[in-house]
C-alpha cells in the first residue's frame, strides 16, 4: 500500500511541475539580501531618503524603530533623515498628498514599506537597474521588469542614460543610433547585417547598455547602490526578520533537547507493554 | 483508596471534598487513566492530539492578536503591521497564528486520511465521524472569515470571489450575497461581521464540537490500524486485553509527537512564515483595494482542491449557470465524506485487510486531491481545466463506487488480536 501511494504521489508532482513550469520574459539577476550588513542598510536608508522618499512613503514604520534597528543615534536620524522636524516617534510618511500625486504621475506612487514582500528583493533590485530611454513614454523612460511603469528613472543621475541594445535600430533615437553603432565598431561586435537589416524584423532587444559618462556612478557602484536600497527595503518589509532567525535557532535547539528526554520517557514507560505480534498470521482465528 | 481513607492527608481530603461535589477523579479515570486505547496505534494516530494542540495554540495566539487588532477597514491593515513592528513579540504571535492555520488543516487532512484508511467511520463510530465532518466545516468557515481580517488585497479579493459564489444560487443569489456581506459591496461592515464570527461564534462552536467528538470517541472506544474492536476481548477485570490506559502510555507517546510537530512547525514560523506565498500570499502585503484586482486570485492552499472542483464545472445544465453547478460540485465534494459510513459495505474496516480495488481507489483519491489542490493554485487554462475535470470525477468515484467495489472485492482474513505498531 505504502509503495503504491508514494509512487503515485511522486509521479503526480513530476507531471505537475513539467506541465506548468512558468516563464519570465526578462531574466532577473540574482540578489541575496544581507540584513547583518548594517553599513549597507544605513547607506540604503540614505539613498532612499535622497531618491525615493520624496514620492514613496514608508508609512507603517516609525523613524525611531528604523534608527534603533539600524544602529543610528537619534540625533543623527533627526538631523539627516527627519528633516521636517517631526517627532522621532512619527511614522515615515511623506508630505505629498495622494491627490497631488495622482495628478502628477497618473497613479499615486505606492507606499513601499512592504514592496519586497509584495514582489521580491530580486524583483525590486532588477527593476531599479533596468530603466531605459523610451521616447514614447510620458517620462521618456521605460522599464524591462515592469513595462510601461508610470515612474521616472529616479536613479538616473547615478546610473546615467541606459539604452536598449537591439538588432535593428529603428527603435533607437536617431541621435543615439550612430553612437550605438560606433560603440559596436569599437568593441568589435559590429555586424552590418544585424544592424542594417533590422527594419521589418521583429525587434529583439536582449540587453541594456549605459552610455558612458552620463551617470555619476560606475556600473559596480550603481549595482552596490541598488543593492543597498533593496537591502534596506528588505529590512523594512519585515523588521523582525533577523531577530526571528536568531531566536529560531535557540527555540529549535531547545525542542531537540526536549525531544531526547521525551523519547527516553516514552521508552521507559512503554517497556511494560508486551509488543503486539508483527504479522496478522500469529493472531488468525482458530477453528474450535 | 482504602489506604488513604484510613490515613487521610490534606491532599486526599481535598480530593474527596471535590469528588463529592464534581466528578473530578471519575472524569480523569474515564478519559485518561482508565480509558483503554488499543496498544497498536501507529503514527497516523497522533494527528487527533496534534489537532487539539493546534486548536489551543490558535485560541491562545488569537486572543493575543485580538488585543492589538483593529477590526475596521481603515485600521485593520495598519494594526497588523503595528503588531508585526511594535508589539513585543507581536511578529511571533502573528506568525504562530498564520502558520497555525495551515498546520491545522494539514493535520486535519492527515487525521481524516487515517479515518479513510482504517475505516474509523464504520459502526459504532458513525456519529464521531459526522461530528468530525461538522468540525471540518466549521474549521473551513473559521479559516475563511479569518483570512479577511488582515484586510490585505488577497484577503479582500479572495473573500469577494467566495462570497460571490453565493450569488450563483438561483433566484435568491443576489439577496443572499448582500445578506452575507451586510452591504452592497465588500466593506468595513463585512469585515466587522467576519471578525465577530471568527473570534467568537466559530471558535465557541469549534470547542463545543471537539468536546462532543472526544466524548463520543471515549464512549465507543478508539479504532486501530487493524480495524478490530478491542472491547470484544476483555480479561476477567473487564479490561480489554489489547488496551492500555491512555495515561500515562499515550500521553508520554503523544508528548514526543507534539515536540516533533513543534520542531517542524517552528522551522516554518521562524524561517519561512510565508511558505513561499502558500501560507501568506504576496498580494496580502498590500492593503485591500477594490480597484486593483490581483493578477491571479487563488484561495489559500487548504481550500484549493475544492476550488479546482468548483472551476471544473464549465458548462450550464438544465438552464442553470455553470457557476451554480460549480457551487453544487464543491459543496458535494466537501459533504460527501459524511456518507462514508453507509457507502462502505466491506466486511472489514481496515485498508490492511481490504482488497486491491479499495487500496487503488484510496491511492487515487489521495492523488486526485493533491493534483486538484495544485490546480486550484494556478490560473485556469484549457489543459488545467481538463485535468481538474478528470480529477473531480476520480475524487467522486472513490465515494460513489464504494458500495460496489467494497462488496465485490476479495478481502483478507482479520486477526483476532491487534498487530504491529509500538
Amino acid at each position: 500500500m505504502k509503495s503504491t501511494f508514494v509512487g503515485m504521489v511522486i509521479i503526480t508532482l513530476i507531471c505537475g511541475v513539467s506541465l506548468f513550469g512558468a516563464e519570465t520574459d526578462w531574466e532577473l539577476e540574482p540578489m541575496k539580501p544581507d540584513l547583518k550588513d548594517q553599513d549597507s542598510l544605513q547607506r540604503g536608508l540614505a539613498l532612499y531618503r535622497d531618491f525615493c522618499f520624496g514620492c514613496h512613503s514608508l508609512q507603517y514604520q516609525r523613524y525611531e524603530k528604523t534608527a534603533d534597528d539600524l544602529g543610528i543615534p537619534h540625533d543623527l536620524m533627526e538631523e539627516y533623515v527627519l528633516v521636517t522636524g517631526e517627532p522621532i516617534g512619527s511614522y515615515m510618511s511623506n508630505s505629498m498628498s495622494m491627490e497631488d500625486a495622482k495628478k502628477w504621475f497618473g497613479a499615486a506612487p505606492p507606499d513601499l514599506t512592504m514592496v519586497t514582500r509584495v514582489r521580491s528583493p530580486k524583483w525590486v533590485y532588477n527593476f531599479l537597474q533596468t530603466f531605459y530611454i523610451d521616447e514614447s513614454r510620458p517620462f521618456g523612460v521605460n522599464n524591462k521588469v515592469f513595462p510601461n511603469v508610470a515612474m521616472p528613472h529616479a536613479l538616473l543621475p547615478l546610473q546615467g542614460v541606459a539604452i536598449e541594445e537591439c538588432f535593428g535600430y529603428q527603435s533607437l533615437d536617431v541621435l543615439l543610433r550612430d553612437e550605438v553603432i560606433e560603440a559596436a565598431i569599437r568593441e568589435g561586435t559590429y555586424e552590418p547585417e544585424e544592424y542594417d537589416q533590422g527594419f521589418g524584423r521583429e525587434l529583439n532587444c536582449p540587453e541594456l547598455k549605459v552610455i558612458a559618462g552620463t551617470g555619476s556612478m560606475s556600473e559596480e557602484e550603481f549595482e552596490q547602490a541598488t543593492f543597498d536600497i533593496v537591502n534596506f527595503l528588505h529590512y523594512m518589509g519585515d523588521p523582525s526578520r533577523q531577530a526571528r532567525m536568531d531566536l529560531g535557532k535557540y527555540v529549535i535547539g531547545f525542542l531537540i533537547v526536549l525531544l531526547i528526554f521525551a523519547y527516553l520517557l516514552r521508552r521507559e514507560y512503554w517497556k511494560d507493554i508486551p509488543k503486539p505480534a508483527r504479522s496478522p498470521a500469529e493472531h488468525m482465528p482458530t477453528e474450535h | 483508596m482504602s489506604e488513604s481513607i484510613k490515613n487521610p492527608n490534606w491532599l486526599s481530603r481535598s480530593l474527596a471534598w471535590v469528588d463529592a461535589r464534581i466528578p473530578w477523579t471519575n472524569t480523569l479515570e474515564k478519559h485518561a487513566t482508565k480509558y483503554y486505547a488499543p496498544k497498536n496505534f501507529n503514527v497516523w494516530y497522533v494527528f487527533g492530539v496534534l489537532a487539539s494542540f493546534i486548536l489551543g495554540l490558535q485560541l491562545l495566539t488569537g486572543l493575543w492578536l485580538t488585543m492589538s487588532y483593529e477590526p475596521t477597514s481603515e485600521g485593520a491593515f495598519r494594526s497588523v503591521e503595528y503588531i508585526m513592528r511594535e508589539v513585543d513579540f507581536g511578529w511571533l504571535v502573528r506568525y504562530l497564528h498564520s502558520t497555525g492555520a495551515s498546520a491545522f488543516f494539514l493535520v486535519i487532512y492527515l487525521h481524516m486520511f487515517r479515518g479513510f484508511a482504517y475505516g474509523s467511520y464504520r459502526k459504532p463510530r458513525e456519529l464521531i465521524w459526522l461530528i468530525g465532518i461538522a468540525i471540518y466545516l466549521v474549521l473551513m468557515a473559521e479559516g475563511f472569515f479569518g483570512y479577511l481580517l488582515p484586510w490585505g488585497n488577497m484577503s479582500f479579493w479572495g473573500a469577494q470571489v467566495i462570497v460571490s459564489l453565493v450569488g450563483a444560487v438561483p433566484i435568491f443569489g443576489p439577496d443572499l450575497m448582500e445578506w452575507v456581506r451586510g452591504d452592497f459591496v465588500m466593506s468595513g461592515i463585512t469585515l466587522n461581521r467576519f471578525f465577530a464570527l471568527h473570534v467568537f461564534a466559530l471558535p465557541a462552536a469549534l470547542v463545543g464540537l471537539v468536546f462532543v467528538h472526544i466524548v463520543a470517541l471515549h464512549h465507543v472506544g478508539s479504532n486501530n490500524p487493524d480495524g478490530i474492536e478491542i472491547k470484544e476481548n476483555k480479561n476477567e477485570k473487564g479490561v480489554p486485553v489489547d488496551g492500555i490506559p491512555f495515561h500515562p502510555y499515550y500521553t508520554v507517546h503523544d508528548f514526543v509527537a507534539v515536540i516533533l510537530f513543534l520542531i517542524a512547525f517552528c522551522a516554518v514560523v521562524f524561517y519561512a512564515p510565508e511558505m513561499f506565498g502558500y501560507f501568506i500570499e504576496k498580494p496580502n502585503f498590500e492593503i485591500a483595494n477594490s480597484l486593483k484586482t490581483p493578477e491571479h486570485i487563488a484561495p489559500v492552499w487548504y481550500y484549493t482542491p475544492f476550488y479546482a472542483m468548483l472551476r471544473a464545472a464549465t458548462f450550464p445544465l438544465f438552464g442553470l449557470d455553470a457557476k451554480f453547478w460549480g457551487l453544487v460540485v464543491m459543496a458535494g465534494a466537501i459533504l460527501i465524506p459524511a456518507a462514508l459510513p453507509w457507502l462502505d459495505r466491506s466486511p472489514v474496516k481496515s485498508i490492511r485487510y481490504k482488497g486491491r480495488i479499495s487500496k487503488f481507489m484510496l491511492g487515487l483519491l489521495v492523488v486526485s486531491f493533491i493534483v486538484l489542490g495544485y490546480l486550484g493554485t494556478i490560473p485556469p487554462s484549457p489543459l488545467a481545466t481538463a485535468i481538474a475535470q478528470i480529477g473531480t470525477m476520480l475524487y467522486f468515484s472513490y465515494f460513489l463506487l464504494m458500495p460496489w467495489y467494497t462488496r465485490r472485492e476479495k478481502t483478507k482474513p482479520v486477526p483476532e488480536r491487534v498487530t504491529g505498531g509500538h
